[in-house]
């Protein structure tokens, strides 16, 4: 009941509305099981909509039964000539001012909720976070403005308050959605930053997806998004301030996957900093929910992307057999080890549901 | 019937006839034939989009491929299937309505075809060549520029050459409606079928341009090295969205505009009624022609425009809505109090009136520029312009085609076969694109090549792909019923379904002078009015006279095959520059041929009295 109209959610259709919507997709995912305030606010949107929209669709409805079985022509009534009508110039009034009434209606919340979720009023002041997003193929790069830290494919937020985005892309276009909390902004190449606001208002794990093609692993460029209490939140900051990235490993093949990192890996990969490389920033890699943003974190998964990114996700740019499998499982024993920080770890993820 | 004629001149002497035709109704069957081969193209494409996406993390078809797929799904079916299926009825029975005996510019109307046809073949040529475009139909900037391979090469040659073609058609079709009206067919007395025709002409005279403007800016960035759309060298990839939208959304109405002119005429004929409202329903269509011009952004709401100018374009965006809705409540009246007969081209009609509005609902509501946050580029917007492009521009022309069939072929389509082809297409198309609204809200973006497991839309998806086999089926049924007809069904006479316009007053298939007299129109429903007053046909408005008419020509075949070569040329010059050998051939067919027309005077020929009296003698003129 946080959304601006909640109060009047009982009324019309909307509970019946918002009930049968709500069974729609999985937690954390679906836009119709709202767990921030732009996603509230939209589903409000779309509720006042689809229940004027339903209002039209049931009158000509009804009218469309009523003419078709009426006026059906019947058994020895060939030579009857109906009526040749011309038009009727009250009706004609009715069909056009009463739809000029319902898109105002309409029109109204629609305005207000374009200039609220393009509020950007509390940017830049003290304790506000901003996040600069960029979209890569086929990667989400996030760096912490003024934190000196950064992530790739998992954001994390603090709940209950709003985290600005400043997005934009690498090369082609992308599109962030995140659709359990807010709506979705393109990113854009060159000078253009777009900015959206994220508000988040349960811990969890949110899943999103880029949502403009972006080339054959469109459809693979996954993110998360793990929200997480404000306390939480700075302890994560502090934690991820405090990554040593060349910190030792204890067991041996970890060891070995870690040498084996640096000299094939460091090039386009880096652990901890706030610097945006060719290919994602590495820093907690052993907490990620998903490896590449599709895959579950197993070794035996880790192993096959390093080998074969290709088949994994066709045209992205990481280089396939740039070391051998044998290499490759030092290497992620090594990254499967990097838990910079727990924080998140515990958080709902849709699948829990 | 022509095959008959055919059989008799021999094979050679028919292909011939057709290269180099310029009878509208020739021209017609020519856009028939090349549209419907496009559209089973497209439609074998998206079934292979619909079984990749059956279930999860399938592997069917390769990401690369399946971005091709739908590329060429999307472009294939706006551009080489329904606008030249719209086309074919236009030729067919515009110039009819309006009683006259051809367009304005018979050879352009063939130059027109030609063009479409080749930049159609060009394109799909690309299947064959290393790769089809892969940008999406859209083909945004900076994917498409950066593209590797010819694919969007393809794409930006083809569509150039065909758009060519169209916005020919189109001002062809301008001039005719203004000039070729036979005498009492004032504005306010034409068909709606003619009306929504000068309206879409209009459109595509004011919206191509916009399309051949970007083409030439893709053009050059990709194969003579400009930079409009790389933002390393300054360029803004934004201005392709701008472009190609301004071009992209009138075609949204160029397409659904003349077959809501269809509607319109199939409702008062099938009811027995004049349209109810008629002047209403022309001011709404050619206020939807309008404001098509004034929402082009509202596909571009995401992109960043700012909050005043989304709330801009989602307003008029959703007065579009009110015209449309205007429509939806006259036919639904010009219905009312009739005396319906439920046909197979009604069937269509009929279905087309929940479909559409199903589909102009979803449009408002994707219109609240906002909520179209979460709507965008997903399977919501795939589902809503599938409901307005299949429910409203699919539905007729299967409605259209059904009710001037006897008018191109002299025959009416079998009506069982008919129904039997409705049935399967309109619940497969329910069953496919309804569930899509909601997986796109439960989080499946569009143009997704998979989807993972544990998404929840596992369901929803197998649903969409049964769904497309049961289109499929329709589909096929509808061709069975073609060849069926063709063999089985009897011939006609001039006015099958007891119509009201001038196109049913005259034989089925006319004569190629189509009137022998020019008709005297003395209202709307020009046929109608005669009917009631107790007589056969139409009041001629000019003695019987001899008839000039056009002379064939092969030139508008070889101007257009010039610029299928010399497209080849443009594509491959990056590679090497001995393809700029291409280029100069096939522009030197074309302003050769060019050259040749313009040099060559061709007066056409005269139809004599004699003959015409020797036709109406054979029963013509009834």
């Amino acid at each position: 009941m946080r959304g601006w109209m909640g109060k009047f959610r009982s009324l019309f259709l909307f509970s019946t509305l918002a009930l049968i919507l709500s069974g729609c997709g999985e937690e954390n995912l679906s836009a119709l099981k709202p767990k921030g305030y732009s996603a509230e606010l939209l589903l409000d949107l779309m509720l006042i909509s689809i229940a004027i929209m339903i209002f039209v669709f049931v009158i000509v409805m009804a009218i469309y039964v009523y003419v078709l079985v009426r006026y059906r022509k019947k058994k020895g009534q060939e030579d009857i000539i109906p009526k040749q009508t011309e038009g009727n110039k009250a009706l004609e009034v009715i069909w056009t001012v009463i739809p000029i009434i319902l898109l105002l209606v309409l029109a109204v919340p629609t305005v207000q909720a374009t200039f609220d979720l393009a509020d950007q009023s509390t940017q830049g002041d003290e304790g506000v976070l901003t996040v600069e997003v960029t979209g890569n193929q086929y990667w989400w790069h996030f760096n912490y403005r003024g934190e000196e830290i950064a992530t790739s494919q998992e954001l994390y937020i603090p709940t209950g308050e709003r985290v600005y985005l400043d997005m934009k892309a690498s090369d082609v276009l992308h599109s962030f959605w995140l659709p359990a909390i807010a709506g979705k902004m393109d990113t854009l190449p060159g000078e253009n930053i777009n900015t959206m606001y994220l508000e988040a208002y349960e811990e969890g794990v949110y899943w999103g997806h880029c949502t403009e093609l972006c080339g054959p692993s469109h459809s693979l460029m996954d993110f998360r998004v793990i929200a997480v209490s404000p306390e939480k939140y700075d302890q994560w900051l502090e934690d991820m301030k405090n990554v040593d990235p060349e910190a030792q490993p204890e067991t041996t093949t970890a060891q070995e996957g870690q040498e084996l990192f640096n000299n094939n890996c460091m090039s386009c990969h880096a652990i901890g900093g706030a610097s945006m490389g060719v290919g994602p920033n590495l820093t907690n890699f052993g907490n990620r929910e998903k490896i590449a943003g599709i895959l579950d974190p197993t070794k035996e998964n880790l192993v096959d992307w390093i080998v074969h990114p290709d088949e994994i996700k066709p045209g992205n740019k990481m280089p396939a057999n740039i070391v051998e499998p044998e290499e490759a499982e030092k290497i992620a024993d090594y990254l499967l080890q990097l838990e910079h920080s727990s924080v998140g770890v515990d958080a709902p993820t849709q699948t829990e549901e | 019937m022509s095959t008959a004629v055919a059989q008799k001149r021999g094979l050679a002497a028919t292909i011939w006839d057709y290269l180099t035709t310029v009878d509208h109704k020739k021209i017609a069957l020519l856009y028939l034939y090349s549209g419907g081969f496009f559209f089973l193209i497209g439609g074998l494409e998206a079934m292979l989009i619909r079984i990749q996406l059956m279930k999860p993390d399938n592997n069917f078809i390769s990401a690369g491929l399946y971005n091709e797929m739908i590329t060429m799904h999307g472009t294939t079916m706006i551009f080489l299937a329904a606008m030249p299926l719209i086309f074919a009825l236009m030729n067919a029975v515009v110039p009819l309505q309006i009683g006259a005996r051809d367009v304005a510019f018979p050879f352009l109307n063939s130059l027109g075809f030609w063009l479409f046809f080749f930049g159609g073949i060009l394109l799909n040529v690309s299947w064959f060549t290393g790769g089809a475009p892969d940008a999406g139909w859209t083909n945004y900037a900076p994917l498409s520029t950066t593209s590797p391979g010819h694919g969007v090469d393809y794409y930006v040659m083809g569509l150039q050459i065909s758009g060519a073609g169209t916005l020919i058609a189109g001002i062809n079709f301008l001039v005719t409606i203004i000039n070729m009206r036979a005498p009492g067919m004032t504005y306010m007395r034409m068909p709606l079928f003619t009306w929504s025709t000068f309206v879409t002409s209009a459109l595509i005279l004011f919206a191509f341009p916009a399309l051949t403007v970007g083409l030439f800016l893709m053009m050059f960035d990709r194969m003579f090295g400009s930079a409009f759309f790389d933002v390393a060298l300054g360029g803004n990839v934004i201005i392709w969205e701008h472009l190609f939208w301004i071009f992209g959304h009138p075609e949204v109405y160029i397409l659904i505009l003349p077959l809501f002119g269809a509607f319109s005429d199939i409702f008062s004929t099938f009811s027995r009624k004049r349209l109810f409202g008629y002047s209403a329903m022309v001011f709404a269509t050619v206020l939807i022609g309008f404001l098509g011009f004034m929402v082009w952004a509202h596909h571009m709401f995401t992109v960043g425009m700012g909050p005043i100018a989304n709330s801009i374009f989602a307003v008029a965006t959703m007065a579009i809505a009110v015209p449309t809705g205007i429509k939806i409540f006259n036919w639904l009246f010009t219905m009312w109090g009739g005396q319906i007969k439920m046909t197979s081209a009604m069937l269509w009609s009929v279905a087309f009136i929940p479909s559409f509005t199903i589909g102009g609902m979803t449009g408002v509501m994707l219109a609240a520029a906002a909520a179209d946050f979460q709507y965008h580029d997903t399977y919501f917007v795939v589902g809503h312009f599938h409901y307005v492009i299949v429910g409203g521009v699919v539905f007729g022309i299967f409605a259209g085609l059904h009710y001037w069939w006897p008018k191109m072929f002299g025959k009416v389509l079998n009506e069982k076969l008919g129904k039997l082809a409705f049935w399967p297409f309109f619940i497969g198309f329910h069953l496919t694109f309804f569930i899509q609204h909601f997986l796109g809200l439960m989080g499946m973006p569009r143009r997704y090549w998979v989807f993972l497991e544990g998404q929840g839309l596992e369901t929803g998806n197998l649903i969409s792909t049964i769904g497309a086999f049961f289109m499929a089926i329709g589909t096929v049924i509808f061709l069975i019923n073609i060849v069926y007809t063709a063999i089985k069904e009897p011939k006609v006479g001039g006015d099958p379904w007891d119509a009201r316009t001038l196109e049913w007053s005259i034989p089925s298939p006319p004569p190629h002078y189509n009137f022998v007299q020019t008709p005297l129109v003395r209202g709307l429903d020009p046929l109608w009015v005669e009917k009631m007053d107790g007589k056969k046909g139409m009041t001629p408005a000019e003695p019987l006279g001899d008839i000039h008419m056009p002379n064939g020509s092969i030139l508008p075949f070889m101007m257009s095959l010039g610029m299928f070569i010399a497209g080849f040329g443009f594509i491959y010059q990056v590679d090497n520059s001995s393809w700029l050998i291409a280029v100069f051939i096939g522009m030197g067919i074309t302003l050769g041929s060019m050259l040749t027309r313009s040099l060559k005077d061709d007066l056409g020929h005269h139809i004599h009295k004699e003959e015409l009296e020797a036709d109406i003698k054979k029963g013509v003129g009834k």
